[in-house]
């Protein structure tokens, strides 16, 4: 179904969607050669996981942001309901599903189900505003879902699950066992995460945005960001679409997240705050808002980049700021020209 | 009466949201940008002041106001250097610029004072005025924000008014072609914003230091989205608006903290930003634009 649709693009379209898969790919086999080479350092090689998971959170986010044109400022906060959630899940089925992949896939599965149930209910509200409103609300239900998260507790015993907020009161029998620690956390996670399983996430999440784009439902998001008004003129609905969008980037962030959190022992909720978010929102702007690749790239490139300033010590996150700052003024291009110039002395007399 | 007390010391924390929403909601009316690295500049202002005091010996005010010269400086050149050449680009551009610009102060800061906290001194003692056999206490540092932030309001409200540069601001928030066909110097009115809005965040800074005393290169981040939440509430782009959404986000969280959970309270703050939201999707005291087709 896939590649029929693809292949009866207008061939640039297509062009692009086999490049980015072509590139993907490429870069998985030449990271998959490096590092059973013993090429990449013991710390690059611990990397590719996240960085797999920021590249399907670019992916998911460029959906809302560039796709469907709404500044998202809380996607963090999907993350991190997918990361609860699919751990949680995992440490349920540990017994029932020895196979690490398998149980990797499934506790994916339900971190998607989860964040998308969560980014359903946030859509009902949120997707009543507009433009700014819309993001401070997005941005709210992030520090909401940071604040549930952190007074959280979640337990199994004999008698089943159990849960509790603000104290633990879950009060499980003896042989028990507490999952989620409120503002602990979860510890002690088995890191079954892999390269290659965030490499099949990728191009699953690619696959999916890709088609979406290149449906009905694609063309109507895009009319949507382009002319709402004349959008709904001609019938569209433009809640309905929004929410499809709203609730697959939610559900793709969900598995992002469950897969990032497996490749750490412990994880709390605070990991997922308003920075996070923000940086991957810095991810797509800076990729090229609706340019999956853009995002990819700038992903695995901001994410390496602090690790390579790593010589500059203490002054590697003001570079890294810095290199964010000029990055932004050197790619609106007519106005970097106008800036330069200013400082080039030949340049002013010839623009007189 | 802890009920009263538990209102005075949210007008308090709702002052403070209040001084630096003021410095949000006139960025966003005349610049149309959310300025991300407001909440640093306060911070900034914070460390000159305490610097000031403390390192050499100044009288508190004289601190607040050297403070207030740097950080107006420190919002002109970030303007000029960040944001001016950015004009005419994209809006999500220019908020990843902001973002930047953040991250440069925060870090900068961190690499000037190092990540130790500093025990902030009050700038007027840790006095209290004591009501009703002592049953009420106000702090003397509550007092002064609350009147710092009703002498701010009286005087911004009649400089947008009454003076000519306020004008050139309101014609410029308006329609900014318009106003620099009627002469007016677009640029330099909103170079002019942010310094006002810069040196505000220095004064909030000298007195959320105060009333919270630990100063690290993140102490203006939260307090920069809380107030930025508090603009929004108010309606952003009006100044009585980020009053408004100051005073009742701080009144909102100093209860939440109190008779719901301290643990939840910013949970409490976001839940009734949304709802006011949904019900007037403008904010408070915000305009509703009408859309043209």
């Amino acid at each position: 179904m896939t590649m029929r649709r693809l292949i009866n693009l207008k061939r640039v379209e297509a062009r692009r969607i086999y490049l980015t898969y072509a590139i993907v790919i490429a870069a998985y086999i030449i990271c998959q050669v490096m590092s059973s080479t013993k090429f990449l350092s013991s710390s690059m090689r611990g990397m590719l996981v996240p960085i797999c998971a920021y590249m399907v959170m670019a992916v998911s986010l460029n959906l809302v942001v560039g796709i469907l044109g709404e500044l998202s400022l809380g996607h963090a906060g999907f993350m991190s309901v997918g990361a609860f959630s699919g751990v949680a899940a995992a440490v349920l089925m540990q017994s029932v599903i020895p196979f690490a992949p398998v149980r990797l896939a499934i506790a994916m599965i339900i971190a998607a189900v989860f964040a998308a149930a969560a980014g359903f209910i946030i859509g009902i509200p949120v997707l009543r505003l507009k433009g700014d409103y819309l993001a401070i609300v997005t941005l709210a239900f992030g520090e909401i879902i940071k604040s549930i998260l952190n007074n959280f507790y979640f337990g199994i015993d004999s008698q089943g699950l159990q849960f509790s907020m603000l104290t633990d009161t879950t009060r499980l029998l003896p042989g028990g066992k507490l999952i989620i620690k409120g503002p602990m956390g979860i510890g002690g996670i088995q890191k079954i995460a892999t390269f290659p399983a965030g490499f099949i996430l990728l191009m699953i999440s690619l696959m999916i945005v890709f088609n979406l784009v290149n449906s009905r439902s694609g063309r109507a998001f895009m009319a949507i960001r382009d002319d709402r008004i004349a959008a709904e003129s001609i019938g569209l609905d433009i809640t309905k679409y929004k929410m499809t969008a709203f609730v697959m980037s939610a559900a793709l962030a969900g598995a992002a997240g469950a897969l990032f959190a497996m490749n750490y022992s412990t994880i709390v909720a605070n990991k997922f705050d308003f920075n996070t978010s923000i940086l991957i929102l810095v991810f797509v702007v800076l990729g090229g808002q609706g340019n999956m690749l853009g995002g990819i790239i700038a992903a695995a490139v901001l994410t390496i980049l602090p690790e390579k300033l790593r010589s500059f010590s203490e002054y590697r996150m003001l570079l890294y700021a810095i290199v964010l700052i000029v990055m932004m003024l050197a790619t609106n291009n007519a106005e970097i020209k106008e800036f330069i110039s200013r400082f080039n002395p030949f340049r002013h007399k010839e623009a007189e | 009466m802890t009920f009263l007390n538990f209102f005075i010391s949210g007008i308090s924390l709702g002052s403070i949201y209040a001084i630096i929403a003021l410095g949000y909601t006139m960025v966003y009316g005349i610049a149309k940008m959310l300025n991300f690295a407001h909440g640093d500049v306060i911070m900034v202002g914070a460390y000159v002041c305490f610097y000031a005091t403390s390192r050499y010996g100044l009288n508190p005010f004289l601190g607040i106001v050297i403070a207030m010269i740097i950080c107006t400086l420190l919002g002109i050149i970030v303007e000029r250097l960040a944001y001016k050449p950015l004009r005419q680009a994209p809006s999500l551009a220019v908020l990843i610029t902001a973002i930047g610009m953040s991250y440069f102060l925060q870090n900068t800061a961190l690499l000037l004072w190092s990540s130790n906290p500093k025990v902030f001194p009050s700038i007027i003692g840790r006095g209290a005025f004591k009501l009703f056999d002592g049953e009420l206490s106000i702090s003397h540092i509550t007092a002064l924000t609350i009147g710092a932030c009703l002498v701010i309001m009286a005087v911004l409200t009649l400089f947008i008014s009454k003076t000519k540069m306020g004008k050139a601001m309101r014609a410029c928030s308006e329609d900014k072609g318009a106003a620099q066909l009627m002469g007016i110097n677009v640029n330099a009115t909103i170079s002019m914003t942010f310094a006002i809005g810069s040196g505000l965040a220095a004064v909030a800074g000298a007195l959320l230091c105060s009333a919270y005393p630990t100063l690290m290169p993140t102490t203006g981040s939260l307090p920069g989205i809380k107030a930025f939440t508090a603009a929004v509430f108010g309606g952003i782009g009006s100044i009585p608006g980020a009053f408004l959404g100051g005073l009742m986000l701080g009144v909102i969280e100093i209860f939440a903290k109190a008779y719901i959970s301290s643990q939840l309270s910013d949970a409490v703050v976001f839940g009734v930003l949304i709802v006011v939201l949904l019900v007037k999707p403008a904010g408070l005291l915000g305009k509703m634009t009408q859309e043209k087709v």
